[in-house]
């Protein structure tokens, strides 16, 4: 809240009466912003009319006594206007209402300069209250005429007489806002970490009573133990607001669109008391704001395009918000005509950012995220309300921010919905608590996936991939990483056989889109922590989210799911700048880095096979080669698996014997190609190692893709497909090999 | 000359160090600290300064003196920055002392050691010099990146 903060050191220097009348008229002018375009949908809503003329009045009032005489004059003329309306002398036309809204902006501005010049001398503001004012002269005779400076293509039903004067009602209830008071955010965290501090006091209590044996001691340190529970929520609570303090601005912001673009539209806001912590409030205004527009602009036709389609002309503009499973949900929807998805292939493949192909392989559904990609917009003219090629990118980018995720489901002709899904809090969030090399970490929950503990049988499930150990979890090969290795605080890799895993108690967590396993000592604990950030001065340490205290009043750090995956190399550096947009399409905008396994071949050779075609690592006994005509092979899972040495294979020469040339064991990656298993007998695995296909020079020969210079190396990518469909498969076809299975 | 004339003296070894007396919040001894990986060697860890979680960078281990003796207990100099309180732990403080400007002389070019990096100055005292700080340079090093952890 950055600017909350400078908004009240600069408030700080104005007098405090003043600063008092600065903050209540701009909350007063919020209101009376929200009765006007209440007012214009149901002109007749006496309570509505007369809360706007107690808060433009309010205004006016406090203004003689602080000597703005400019103000309250326009006031003045605004709530004259006003009290036409309420006493039925005039009734609300979208051309007084668009003049209204005018002096709402007006006084905005005005309201601005006082707090910057400390007087309202410096303005003009006798246009726009003559103008209010010959408003008022022309009504009685011209209710519904509206002048040619505004345009107004919404026809607002006009009531058929005017209404009876409106007897003050005695017995309103007071309004919301003398119930409440109004208290620094800094206070308010301040107060939160003198609670964190009574919290740890309480700890060290209740532990103290424990041991004591002291009956009246036990149970008052048991009363204060609830006691502090229940103050710890209720502050944390204070920090919660409304959405509705979000929406609020909506209704105008409807209103201005679809006047400027002649479109009817409907607002319908429902869960508009759905709280969530006031930094997150402050985090999505700007994205909100940036999908309602949207929607009204490009998606909600004209009245004649919907009436053409068969739909009401009046547009509805849906947004929902609730709670579920500790997040906010935010449900933008439109009845217009959805996303275009044929447009948007066209657009993306015109804009060089997926080609023609890759445009025909995405569902509809992959094809409609791709307007979250940079520099996206389908719309076909600019215009200056949205459009502009900023669009739904930065929406995604700011929701990202703060933890959130965005998705959008269209359905063409039908209209589309933006789901937002945000964390309740970003001040405390559940988290897992484990244990390596000794030290407590906390790991945020929403990139927990799932937690397993090796038994025998999944502990064989690890295949090491030279000293990079994989899971296979339901198919998939999972890296692992430990958490004690990789912070430097534990042994230095996960070297010692599988016999090491049984017990390990593996977290599955999603950095982007790539899972990834953290070994860790012992899992705690699921628990709702207190983030509080690193110094900045810490910064680069991109492993470590920020740090909370625990129950004992120890720091423990909070990890950084992606960073920490990229620091072990899980993830590549460059994913985790790319931006996440990319994201959502894989493998289609930017290269994605390809994962190599690296192997040493004859004579030291580096060389290179595509992860993707590799299904195991296996170790032979050399005692196990059979001799099948000319060909080496083993017995694998009841079949035969013909064995070739890499360094055989990329010569091109004639296969010789595997065995005479390796040690005790041979070393081998099984890999399927062409649809042929075939065991490549490689010195020794290196590594897994990230590789862009852009950073290769091409290969000459057959079975080279590419050469690249990986970990200081030059290395031979190789290509197993065109290996095999070449050479060396050849010599033991696949039928003759299942012959020999049977 | 705008010299700060108040200074609190601590000390790290048998040098005598001086803070700004503005500069610091306060002393406090003991609390647990939580060690940060791959940060800088210089970072000791993270303290639980009553709710807020300050960073503590080792004077000693700045200047590579070695490690403390088991049974000495460090004291924690807190201090205020423009970016947030942060601990700076040394071995002993001493009192505030008043310095006079004249007394000031830049750190010698014959001086070796980590020590010059780390001073503006030194004050000479009646009884020995009082090194002012650098404190910026100090704790702007802290996310020097130590060249361990990592798997590979």
């Amino acid at each position: 809240m950055p600017h909350v903060a400078a908004a009240l050191r600069s408030l700080g220097s104005v007098d405090p009466v003043l600063r008092e009348f600065l903050v209540e008229s701009s909350e007063n002018l919020d209101q009376f912003e929200r009765d006007l375009v209440g007012l214009e949908k149901r002109p007749d809503a006496h309570d509505t009319l007369d809360n706007a003329f107690r808060a433009i009045h309010s205004i006016k009032g406090a203004t003689g006594f602080l000597g703005l005489s400019k103000l309250g004059g326009l006031a003045h003329a605004g709530e004259s206007l006003l009290s036409d309306l309420r006493d039925g002398r005039a009734s609300v036309t979208p051309a007084i209402a668009s003049d209204l809204l005018q002096l709402v902006d007006f006084i905005r501005q005005m309201l601005a300069d006082i707090e910057r010049t400390g007087s309202d001398r410096e303005v003009n503001c006798s246009a726009l209250a003559a103008r209010l004012a010959a408003r008022r002269l022309s009504q009685p005779d011209a209710p519904v005429s509206a002048p040619a400076s505004v345009p107004v293509p919404v026809p607002v039903p006009t009531p058929s007489a005017p209404r009876p004067v409106l007897a003050p009602s005695p017995a309103r209830p007071a309004p919301a806002t003398s119930r409440s008071v109004r208290v620094d955010v800094a206070q308010l965290d301040a107060l939160m970490n003198l609670v964190g501090e009574l919290v740890l006091t309480r700890n060290e209590m209740v532990e103290y009573s424990a041991v004591q044996q002291n009956s009246v001691l036990l149970e008052s340190s048991q009363r204060l133990n609830a006691i502090t529970t229940q103050l710890q929520a209720g502050i944390m609570k204070t920090r919660m607001q409304p959405i509705e303090n979000v929406w609020s601005t909506f209704p105008r912001v409807v209103r201005d669109i679809a006047l400027e673009c002649g479109k009817q539209v409907r607002l319908e806001l429902d869960g508009q008391d759905t709280e969530l912590d006031k930094t997150l409030i402050e985090a999505i205004k700007d994205p909100l704001t940036h999908v309602v527009r949207n929607c009204v602009d490009h998606g909600i036709g004209t009245p004649e395009q919907r009436l053409n389609a068969g739909k009401p002309a009046e547009g509805c503009l849906s947004l929902r918000a609730f709670h579920e499973g500790g997040q906010v949900h935010i449900e933008i929807s439109d009845d217009g005509r959805g996303v275009d998805v044929a447009a948007v292939r066209r657009k993306a493949v015109e804009r060089g950012l997926i080609t023609a192909e890759q445009a025909d392989a995405l569902s509809d559904q992959d094809a409609t995220a791709l307007i979250f990609l940079p520099g996206f917009s389908t719309a076909k003219t600019v215009t200056n309300i949205s459009g502009r090629g900023v669009g739904m990118d930065v929406v995604k980018t700011n929701i990202e921010k703060i933890g959130g995720k965005v998705s959008v489901h269209s359905r063409t002709g039908l209209g589309m919905t933006v789901r937002i899904r945000i964390p309740l809090t970003l001040a405390i969030i559940p988290a897992l608590v484990v244990t390596a090399g000794g030290d407590r970490f906390a790991i945020p929950q929403a990139g927990v996936l799932e937690l397993l503990r090796l038994n025998e049988g999944s502990a064989n499930g690890i295949e090491m991939m030279g000293d990079a150990p994989m899971l296979r979890l339901r198919g998939t090969l999972v890296p692992l990483v430990r958490l004690d290795a990789a912070l430097g605080i534990g042994p230095r890799s996960l070297a010692g056989g599988l016999a090491h895993h049984v017990g390990d108690n593996v977290i599955i967590l999603q950095a982007d889109e790539q899972a990834f396993g953290l070994v860790v000592d012992d899992v705690i604990d699921t628990q709702e922590i207190v983030v509080k950030p690193l110094d900045r001065r810490l910064r680069a340490l991109s492993t470590f989210a920020g740090a909370t205290i625990m129950g004992d009043g120890c720091v423990s750090l909070i990890l950084d799911v992606t960073g920490l995956a990229v620091h072990a190399h899980v993830l590549a550096e460059s994913r985790r700048t790319s931006g996440a947009a990319t994201a959502s399409v894989p493998a289609a905008v930017e290269e994605e880095p390809q994962a190599l396994l690296a192997v040493i071949g004859d004579h030291d050779a580096r060389m290179a096979i595509p992860l993707s075609q590799v299904t195991r690592l296996e170790e032979f006994p050399s005692s196990s080669i059979e001799r099948l005509g000319d060909r080496d092979v083993v017995q694998y899972h009841g079949e035969m698996l013909p064995l070739v040495a890499v360094s055989d294979l990329v010569a091109g020469s004639e296969p010789r014997r595997v065995a005479a040339e390796s040690g005790a064991n041979l070393t081998t990656v099984v890999y399927v190609a062409g649809g042929v298993r075939m065991g490549l007998v490689v010195r020794r695995v290196l590594d897994t190692v990230e590789h862009r296909v852009a950073d290769e020079l091409p290969g000459g020969r057959r079975g080279v893709r590419g050469s690249a210079v990986i970990n200081g190396r030059l290395t031979q990518i190789l290509d197993l497909e065109a290996l095999c469909a070449g050479g060396a498969a050849r010599a033991v076809p696949a039928p003759f090999l299942h012959d020999v299975a049977v | 000359m705008t010299e700060p004339q108040e200074f609190t003296s601590c000390f790290v070894g048998d040098l005598c160090f001086g803070v700004e007396v503005a500069q610091v919040q306060e002393v406090t001894y003991g609390g647990t600290l939580t060690r940060l990986p791959l940060a800088s060697s210089r970072v000791c860890g993270l303290l639980n300064l009553r709710g807020q979680i300050v960073a503590v960078t080792d004077l000693r281990r700045c200047l590579d003196l070695g490690e403390r003796q088991p049974d000495d207990v460090p004291v924690h100099m807190i201090l205020q920055t423009d970016e947030g309180c942060v601990s700076l732990l040394v071995d002993r403080v001493g009192d505030v002392i008043n310095v006079d400007a004249r007394d000031f002389e830049m750190p010698p070019a014959t001086m070796r050691g980590r020590a010059r990096e780390l001073i503006r100055g030194a004050y000479k005292l009646d009884d020995g010099l009082l090194l002012a700080l650098d404190t910026t340079r100090i704790l702007n090093d802290m996310d020097q990146t130590p060249g361990t952890g990592g798997l590979r």
